[in-house]
């Protein structure tokens, strides 16, 4: 191997006198996929941000090498200049910009300002076929799905002649199809010559595509691992990640199952915008107290139209179907009915559904049972405050006070807020959209330990997730859905990997 | 991370009051500025009156336009409904021969329609406020010349007139040539703050809630003292307490209290906060959309009394920018474009900030040209100055 393409040497950094990065080392050999691991806040980001000249030469302390020269970038800008391009979590595509457009914005084939579309048109559809994404340049980004998004994503990188392509959790909003399509396309770039880092949660993935791994915690670095020696196991980076053995995954769980408490018949809803499509079809389940019940399923399934349709009508038109709470009929047209007959939705995007970013943790809180805390339309501001530094003592949200504003928390313990949240609510059933997406491991077994908790004390959880070891680590019993049907229904005792994919890709035409 | 003190939880409160006091500061150097440019004329007893007097249609149209921002909304109609409805009151008090109070009544019923009106549309049809605003703006304009076919009324009853031009009678007498009962309600209202701050204080304490430190409680209720008997001495030297100053306080200290204590006001930040998880958190937000312009147009109605009072008579060209006055005082205080943000206290600081800008440029008799380019300079320095700690402050 020749030199590496890019040594960062004892990176610092900190913000108003917290060190988000402490001395942080990174060398990245040339042709290598080189994964970043590290809880939520420990840094990974941050350090991606230095490198990337977001937080700009002289805000940060060390040194940046790039394929051997030291480098000081002033700007995004200076960082793409020489080939270093970051394709961070949240997509940054105009939705209403096709392909091409998107492709080169900022970077246009002009002369004196008048853009050449043929030649556009032609290096996109290039780019495309580079990325293996079979759409016309012409259309518009909206219309595609998130993973065809991040590819488009990928193609702009390209464009820009990328020698040094990062990955902000490229697959964290991936289905598996998507995910196994991305990992498949970062490895054909590497045959190419392009180096990648990736930063991902998921080890399976970098245990297939890293072939050197360096753990960040706390804002330093903990170790680097090359991925083809024979010591390299998921084991091993979990236990460097969290800084201690992580025995299980999964807190032991003792499940007592009291009786039905949900019942939903027939259930059908159709798509809000295509009227004539079913999204959710004929289905019909029951979740009992004290039950943990998992719905397994691809992308674009319709787990989360299922929950959101029953939620309030909050997805869908033209719903039909039954639903049955202790054995009687209920009535769940808007979200405050289904609030009232103790119905709890967490949604999976809790940053567009599920928090108030610019208000505190109080009113997160609150929300959703003010009543709970409300005379004659008056809100006892005390309590609420003491209800909420209760949460935050109980689910152990990290953060200096109740008064600490929500979009500044971390991913995982924003999910901590609107859990508590629900569980403030008082529901009897509380449905939980991937509760863990996006979130470290050490805060996930928390989550685990809560959902745990709520089942104990009689509540019956509805989980719905895309990490099938999660469903199979906490859930009871498992329905698979497919196509807007319910497939299966397996109960923990049988189920196994194998059999809920099966399920899950059945009935697909 | 570590766990945390109560010591250390008394931070971010103060941090966040801090941008209120920043207003306040501003308002501050202003007064002192124009203090001095005018040779200390901008606070002579007369022109402090005035300076309620002639801004208190800003003031109130200032509390229901931070409302509707809050919200996530605007409302580009206020001028409009002002004129119109200044044109009701005034036909119905000198058209109709109705008493007073009926015509004010009346006043705001035909303001709270109007808000209704806007309302259904924003709400339950889903057309931004902007263009139903923007048509209300025309639509009501129209009205008003419609009523005043083109004409003026003037010559409004006596007792209509004294809500916006008008005095307590001073049945106190005088204490040395100063209007006794303008002092009195000066000790009340100072005795009432004082009060209230202690068992707030109190009770924070009893529950072991985060508060201010003793010397900060005192010297915030010291210097407020001192600015309402200040007030207190210069408009009891002057002709006394103006209607409208009550009526002010009054509609400062309720809409404090919706805002921030009811769960109609919960439900307003929420919603520009982050619709989404309003709506998915239960929030009736079509009903408390339709709600927040009906109060709006209750508030304008009532700025058209005011103003209509003031003048003395109904004109179709009156309230013309009424309503960006308003805005500029909500945004002055604090408020962000994208809603979620913003307080009464800080939108009508921002009124006063604009009326004392109007009142000591007139005294120093500056062009009107230029004074509205300086209130424009100002506006865009406020929020500039606003936007600009803000990114500071977060990281």
């Amino acid at each position: 191997m020749n030199s590496p393409i890019l040594w960062m040497r004892d990176i610092g950094k900190d913000f108003s006198g917290v060190k988000a990065l402490d001395g942080v080392s990174l060398e990245v050999e040339r042709g290598q996929v080189h994964a970043i691991c590290g809880e939520n806040g420990a840094g990974k980001s941050t350090l991606m941000k230095v490198l990337s000249g977001v937080y700009p030469h002289g805000s940060y302390q060390g040194v940046i090498e790039f394929e051997g020269e030291e480098v000081s970038f002033r700007t995004i800008n200076d960082s793409e200049a020489v080939g270093i391009v970051i394709i961070h979590q949240e997509l940054a595509l105009s939705p209403y910009l096709s392909i091409a457009e998107n492709i080169f914005l900022g970077n246009e084939n002009a002369t004196r300002g008048v853009i050449d579309w043929n030649k556009t048109n032609k290096e996109a559809a290039g780019l495309l076929a580079r990325v293996d994404l079979d759409e016309n340049p012409a259309t518009k980004v909206l219309e595609l799905g998130v993973g065809k998004q991040q590819l488009v994503e990928i193609a702009k990188a390209l464009s820009k002649r990328v020698k040094l392509l990062i990955l902000d959790e490229p697959t964290a909003a991936l289905n598996d199809e998507d995910s196994a399509h991305l990992l498949d396309l970062t490895e054909h770039l590497r045959g190419q010559g392009i180096t990648s880092i990736i930063i991902s949660h998921k080890l399976k993935e970098i245990r297939r595509i890293a072939d050197t791994v360096t753990v960040i915690r706390d804002g330093k670095t903990i170790e680097t691992i090359d991925m083809h020696g024979t010591d390299a196991t998921e084991a091993r980076i979990i236990r460097s990640m969290v800084g201690r053995d992580l025995n299980s995954m999964f807190p032991p769980r003792d499940p007592k199952i009291g009786d039905e408490v949900l019942r939903v018949e027939n259930w059908t809803v159709y798509h809000p915008v295509d009227t004539s499509r079913r999204v959710v079809d004929n289905a019909s389940f029951t979740v009992n107290a004290g039950e943990v019940v998992g719905f397994a399923g691809l992308m674009g399934a319709g787990r989360t139209e299922l929950a959101m349709s029953i939620f309030g009508r909050t997805y869908g038109t033209n719903i039909s179907g039954s639903v049955y709470k202790n054995g009687r009929e209920i009535s769940v047209r808007t979200v405050d009915e289904a609030i009232r007959n103790g119905i709890a939705y967490a949604t999976e995007d809790r940053k567009k559904y599920g928090l108030n970013l610019i208000g505190d943790i109080t009113v997160n809180v609150s929300a959703a049972a003010l009543a709970k805390l409300t005379k004659y339309g008056v809100i006892d501001r005390n309590r609420e405050y003491k209800v909420a530094e209760t949460y935050r003592t109980k689910m152990n949200i990290k953060a200096p006070s109740v008064s600490s504003i929500a979009g500044e928390l971390s991913g995982g313990n924003q999910q901590k807020v609107a859990l508590s949240k629900w569980i403030f609510a008082g529901p009897d059933v509380l449905i939980l959209d991937e509760p863990t997406r996006g979130i470290d491991v050490g805060a996930k077994y928390e989550i685990y330990g809560i959902i745990n908790e709520l089942a104990a004390s009689g509540k019956a959880i509805i989980l719905i997730s895309s990490e099938l070891p999660e469903l199979l680590g906490i859930c009871d019993r498992i329905y698979a859905i497919s196509g807007g049907r319910i497939t299966g229904e397996v109960t923990r005792a049988d189920a196994s990997q194998e059999a809920l994919m099966h399920y899950m890709t059945a009935g697909k035409d | 991370m570590s766990t945390t003190t109560p010591a250390k939880r008394k931070l971010p409160k103060l941090a966040i009051s801090f941008r209120q006091y920043g207003i306040l500061a501003a308002l501050v150097v202003i007064v002192v500025l124009f203090q001095v440019l005018t040779q200390g004329r901008l606070l002579l007893p007369g022109n402090v009156n005035n300076l309620i007097q002639q801004n208190a249609y800003v003031l109130i149209l200032a509390i229901g336009m931070v409302t509707v921002i809050i919200g996530g909304h605007i409302d580009l109609s206020a001028g409009s409904v002002v004129a119109m409805v200044g044109a009701v009151a005034a036909i119905a008090t000198n058209v109709w021969s109705l008493p007073w109070w009926a015509a004010v009544i009346l006043a705001l019923v035909v303001g709270a329609l109007v808000g209704a009106w806007q309302g259904f549309w924003v709400a339950f049809v889903g057309i931004p406020a902007f263009i139903v605003t923007l048509a209300g703006m025309l639509i009501f304009r129209g009205l008003t010349l419609v009523l005043l076919t083109g004409g003026t009324i003037s010559g409004l009853p006596a007792e209509f007139t004294a809500i916006g031009a008008g005095w307590l009678p001073g049945f106190l007498g005088t204490l040395a040539g100063h209007d006794a009962l303008t002092l009195a309600i000066g000790l009340l209202a100072s005795a009432a703050l004082v009060v209230q701050q202690l068992r707030t204080s109190a009770t924070l304490r009893r529950l072991d809630l985060p508060r201010e430190s003793r010397i900060q409680l005192w010297l915030k209720n010291g210097i407020a003292v001192v600015a309402i008997m200040a007030l207190a001495w210069l408009l009891s030297g002057y002709s006394g307490t103006p209607i409208i100053l009550i009526i002010l306080a009054m509609l400062i200290l309720l809409y404090t209290f919706v805002l921030g204590r009811t769960v109609f006001g919960r439900h307003v930040y929420a919603m520009g906060g982050n619709l989404f998880a309003a709506i998915m958190s239960g929030v009736k937000t079509k009903w408390v959309n339709f709600f927040i312009f009906v109060n709006m147009g209750v508030l304008a109605g009532l700025a058209g009394v005011v103003s209509t009072a003031r003048a003395g008579g109904a004109v179709a060209s009156a309230g013309q920018n009424y309503e960006l006055d308003a805005i500029a005082a909500v945004f002055i205080g604090g408020a962000s474009v994208q809603g979620g943000v913003g307080t009464v206290v800080g939108a009508v600081i921002g009124g006063l900030v604009m009326g004392v800008l109007n009142m000591g440029l007139s005294i120093l008799s500056v062009d009107a040209a230029w004074q509205m380019a300086i209130k424009g300079l100002v506006l865009l320095l406020a929020v500039a100055f606003d936007i600009l700690n803000k990114r500071r402050g977060g990281r």
